[in-house]
């Protein structure tokens, strides 16, 4: 039993409360497998931001920090622009919030994915690394996230996306442009893979995506709304596109859920044992 | 860049961990809405896509080698490439097609 170690830090209120920490090895495991790849993708994407965070004059520890506090492309490139023309707190606060606006609406997915014996920290902290890629990864699992597979999942793109941003300050400058503009498209190619498959699967998602690309392309080009910074232009048409796609092709519950490995008997696939107050849950109540 | 640098650093991921964390947490009951269950169904796809096109066109100096690695990430994802096989794909196919147009 070589994952005695792992499964020994992972005994806190939820393992107990699953039956031990046999049932946090293999999913712990399950999740560390499935963050490889988008560990060595991150690597070369955080890469050219560690580059861009030494041109923004943090130091090695604040680049590298920062790196792993966010893991956020769009959201770490748009600060260190700020960064670099030494702006304001509330300026630097603002631009975080409209670049990152889309993990309010992917915070909102996710958290329809927790199962309700989750605690809190859990909830927290495993929305801490939410990134597009975990986040993708996370809900094409079939039901409920499984928290010692999420928290697996999170290990290696930390690192790989500390790491990255660390080899991005010490070496970047001598890297030839070419090759460092080669890996900046490693994150398109990620993206790709996520949302290619299951266009091919669903016709309706199919659609959705090329809507998306042509709606984004002429959002681009378009006199005012091209004004606009690329967060808020990704905010509107998300919000625009999925909900007239929602209004149009309403999701079967199963779908929406993927929760067809469950007894029918059970409501709407969870455990009634575990489940008394989300079952009894009228519509979207946030719990201020 | 010191203090101001360490500030800059909260502020980022102070930001960063605070749109993450509160829908997640905050939102404790089940959505049961169909018309909001479909909507949040839909919300990656459309994100993900948005954030890829066109900006994948002028991620590399040669908007040409972009055009060739969306076609390249499409066509390979489609047949079922996983994710670091279609990323990779990616950078060498904008490595070949941007030294290509400089030795044309």
């Amino acid at each position: 039993m070589g994952q005695a170690s792992i499964a020994t830090t992972m005994t806190g209120a939820e393992g107990a409360s699953r039956g031990g920490v046999g049932e946090w090895t293999a999913p712990f495991r399950e999740g560390l497998a499935a963050g490889l790849p988008i560990a060595l993708g991150y690597l070369a994407v955080s890469f050219s931001l560690g580059i861009a965070a030494k041109m923004a004059g943090l130091s090695l520890g604040q680049g590298v920090l920062v790196s792993f506090l966010c893991n956020a492309s769009a959201g770490e490139y748009a600060g260190f622009t700020l960064v670099a023309a030494h702006a304001g707190y509330l300026e630097l606060a603002a631009m975080m919030l409209v670049a990152n606006a889309r993990y309010l609406l992917m915070g909102c997915v996710l958290s329809q994915r927790f199962s309700s014996n989750t605690p809190l920290w859990m909830r927290a902290l495993i929305a801490f690394d939410n990134t597009d890629e975990i986040f993708a990864v996370n809900i094409a699992q079939r039901g409920d996230v499984r928290p010692a597979r999420a928290l697996g999942t999170m290990v290696l793109p930390l690192i790989g996306w500390a790491g990255g941003a660390a080899l991005g300050m010490i070496v970047g400058s001598v890297l030839p442009s070419l090759v460092v503009q080669a890996l900046s498209v490693s994150l398109f190619g990620m993206f790709l893979a996520v949302i290619i498959p299951p266009a091919r699967e669903n016709h309706v998602v199919a659609g959705v995506v090329a809507v998306s690309f042509a709606a984004s392309l002429a959002a681009s080009v378009t006199p005012l709304v091209s004004g606009l910074s690329e967060g808020v232009r990704t905010i509107l048409l998300t919000v625009g596109i999925a909900a007239a796609a929602a209004a149009l092709y309403p999701v079967p519950d199963e779908e929406g859920e993927t929760r067809e490995d469950v007894p029918a008997d059970s409501v709407d696939g969870r455990q009634p044992a575990f489940e008394p107050v989300a079952l009894s849950s009228a519509t979207t109540a946030v719990e201020a | 860049m010191g203090a101001t640098g360490w500030a800059y650093v909260a502020i980022m991921a102070g930001v960063t961990f605070a749109t993450r964390a509160l829908p997640a947490t905050l939102i404790r009951r089940r959505i049961t809405s169909p018309f909001l269950r479909s909507f949040l169904y839909y919300v990656p796809y459309v994100t993900l896509a948005v954030m890829t096109f066109p900006a994948i066109l002028g991620a590399t100096g040669v908007p040409v080698a972009g055009a060739v690695t969306l076609v390249v990430g499409i066509a390979l994802s489609w047949m079922g490439a996983g994710l670091f096989a279609v990323s990779g794909a990616c950078c060498a196919s904008v490595l070949a097609v941007t030294l290509l147009v400089q030795a044309l």
